[in-house]
């Protein structure tokens, strides 16, 4: 039961600020999808026009081959999960659960019996039967949003849609969530698409990430891609931890501040750029031997590693990047020592 | 805490028992007598029905009311929402006499009314809409902060869940709002109950017929039988007592079942 989604072209304006620039997007084959990106990216007003809560100025939307935008949210037959839940609070969970069932065309809809067994089964997929006759206002926040997902489960939407459904967790109850979500995605298959601004939600429980900023797509990719192979400066930027210096390309040759590294220019154009290196994609020599120099400022050591303050030697101190060193090789405040990118990005600036 | 009580004490009980204490000048006998009078009862009857019927005419045009203004942005919203508290701010006695002058059979609405047959002022119809008047800002303001802080994400969440419009409002939205609603009416019933100054003018005060129970209370003074008029009162103040307590109730139920957090 794989249901696709396609977004084609998608344009939505709220008065003058362009929420979602010419957006396409196609979810497929149970994937787990994750929008990823700042606030004000337009990932939560993509997720509510593919429900129907929103509607776009211009563009397509077809869930399954079917046309969306001509239906309403309550004809499209979507699952919405909402960050603040969204539960109804004068209705017991059992209630929650059951409403969808219960609004449905008598034509269709289950006798009380079926109702019955249909939300036991719900509750316990999300392992919490035992709270059925509870009202939401006495569930803690983790259980609230597995019974919000119980409740968009009940109809059997043929898509899944989650709007920052861990945004109001603490961190602890927000991680076991993560991979309760993944689990259950596995055992349900549901084409499922969840919006998120944390990096590491979206890295940990999605197959596919598709990063957004200021209205528009920036990368599609695999965790690993988007990580590894960002395609944009902001992408490098916003996912992992980067350092960011300011180079000039010219002749193949990358200079920072004049003096050429002994980095090649991987074919960026020429012109004022940026150079992007993870923290940990720093190779640490002796001074004298490599493209850059500086002096440990500070070093703090945690886990496997030690992360240290670099104050640039030819900024004259003023440039200060952190990187992440292996505890094998002890750092000192005050030792000078040469860095090396080994693995890094070059973006035009 | 103490300085709580003494007011209270000062404002609401102390009044109270003597009212209370008043009617112990009547024997027992005598209190059954005035009290089931045909004149007393009567008067309960209209100032207690009609109350209850214009209360829940407010309950369901206040809900309307409140809705228009909460969920609509259309030109004079903001005087419509001033408008509804005028009843809260204008002297009873004024309102009084802008209704009959309104209902009167050469009225604005009275002349019209009056070619349908129907006859408003001076009949138990214009104290129904005099209490009416009254009574419609309690519900509109009780619901309003509670109608304007319903999380319009409910009304999503009902809606991607195949819910029609009709089922959310009924089964979602109006749930939501039963505490609101039951203060409202309670208050706008309350206010219906002890109203003097605008329904008098309209009433034509006729015993049996459209004479309230406060005024057949200032009626008694007047001829200074203050025992019958203090033993009306103490009916009035056990039958409100009584209802207030079970809107009350109905209402911690509610309350309990939607707890606000």
């Amino acid at each position: 039961m794989s249901v696709t989604i396609e977004v084609r072209n998608i344009v939505k304006k709220f008065g003058d600020f362009t929420a979602l620039d010419n957006v396409s997007l196609k979810v497929g084959d149970g994937e787990l999808l994750a929008l990823l990106g700042p606030s004000g990216s337009g990932k939560t007003t993509l997720l509510r026009i593919i429900a129907g809560l929103d509607w776009p100025e211009a563009g397509e939307v077809t869930i399954d081959g079917e046309d969306a935008l001509g239906r309403g949210a309550s004809e499209r037959h979507v699952g919405f999960v909402f960050q603040h839940y969204a539960l109804f609070r004068h209705m017991t969970v059992f209630e929650n659960v059951a409403f969808g069932l219960r609004v449905q065309p008598r034509a269709i809809r289950k006798d009380e019996q079926a109702i019955r067994a249909r939300v036991k089964e719900l509750l316990d997929l999300v392992q919490l039967d035992w709270l059925s006759d509870r009202y939401p206002s006495q569930l803690s926040g983790g259980q609230r949003q597995r019974i919000a997902l119980a409740r968009a489960l009940a109809i059997e939407p043929r898509i899944l849609l989650l709007d920052e459904p861990f945004g109001a967790l603490d961190a602890k109850v927000r991680k076991e969530l993560r991979q309760w979500l993944r689990s259950l995605h596995q055992e349900i298959h549901v084409t499922s698409i969840f919006v998120t601004h944390d990096q590491e939600e979206a890295l940990e429980v999605a197959n596919r990430v598709v990063v957004m900023d200021k209205g528009r797509i920036e990368q599609i990719g695999t965790p690993g891609e988007v990580y590894d192979n960002p395609a944009t400066a902001f992408v490098h930027g916003f996912i992992g931890e980067s350092i960011v210096l300011p180079v000039d390309v010219s002749d193949g040759a990358v200079r920072l501040g004049g003096k050429p590294l002994n980095i090649a220019a991987n074919g960026a154009a020429p012109g004022a750029s940026k150079l992007f290196v993870r923290r940990h994609d720093m190779q640490i020599g002796p001074a004298g031997g490599g493209s850059l120099e500086g002096a440990v400022r500070r070093v703090r050591s945690f886990g496997p590693i030690q992360r240290a303050e670099v104050a640039l030697a030819d900024s004259e101190g003023k440039t200060v990047i952190e990187i992440d060193a292996p505890r094998d090789r002890e750092l000192q405040a005050g030792e000078i020592i040469s860095l090396e990118p080994r693995r890094y990005r070059i973006f035009a600036a | 805490m103490g300085l709580t009580l003494t007011w209270l004490s000062v404002i609401v009980l102390i009044p109270l028992a003597g009212l209370f204490l008043k009617t112990l000048d009547l024997s027992f006998d005598q209190f059954w007598s005035i009290i089931t009078s045909r004149r007393t009862l009567s008067a309960l009857r209209i100032s207690f029905g009609l109350s209850f019927a214009a209360a829940c005419v407010n309950l369901v045009m206040g809900t309307i009311i409140v809705w228009a203004l909460v969920r609509y942005r259309f030109p004079g919203r903001r005087l419509f929402d001033a408008i509804v508290d005028i009843p809260f701010a204008l002297p009873t006695a004024v309102a009084g006499v802008a209704l009959t002058q309104l209902f009167a059979q050469k009225g604005w609405l009275g002349a019209p009314l009056a070619e349908l047959g129907i006859k408003v002022a001076f009949t138990p119809i214009g104290i129904f809409v005099a209490m009416v008047f009254i009574g419609i800002p309690f519900v509109v303001r009780t619901v309003q902060p509670v109608l304007i802080d319903l999380d319009p994400e409910i009304e999503e969440a009902a809606a991607s869940l195949g819910a029609n419009r009709w089922h959310t409002v009924f089964r979602v939205i109006l749930p939501s709002l039963i505490p609101a609603l039951l203060t409202g009416f309670a208050l706008a019933f309350a206010r219906a109950v002890g109203e003097y100054g605008s329904v008098i003018f309209i009433a034509g005060n006729l015993p049996n017929v459209s004479e309230i129970a406060p005024l057949l209370i200032v009626i008694r003074l007047s001829e200074f039988r203050y025992a019958d008029a203090t033993a009306i009162a103490v009916v009035m103040l056990l039958a409100s007592f009584v209802i207030i307590f079970a809107v009350n109730r109905l209402q911690r139920w509610a309350q309990t079942r939607i707890p606000t957090h």
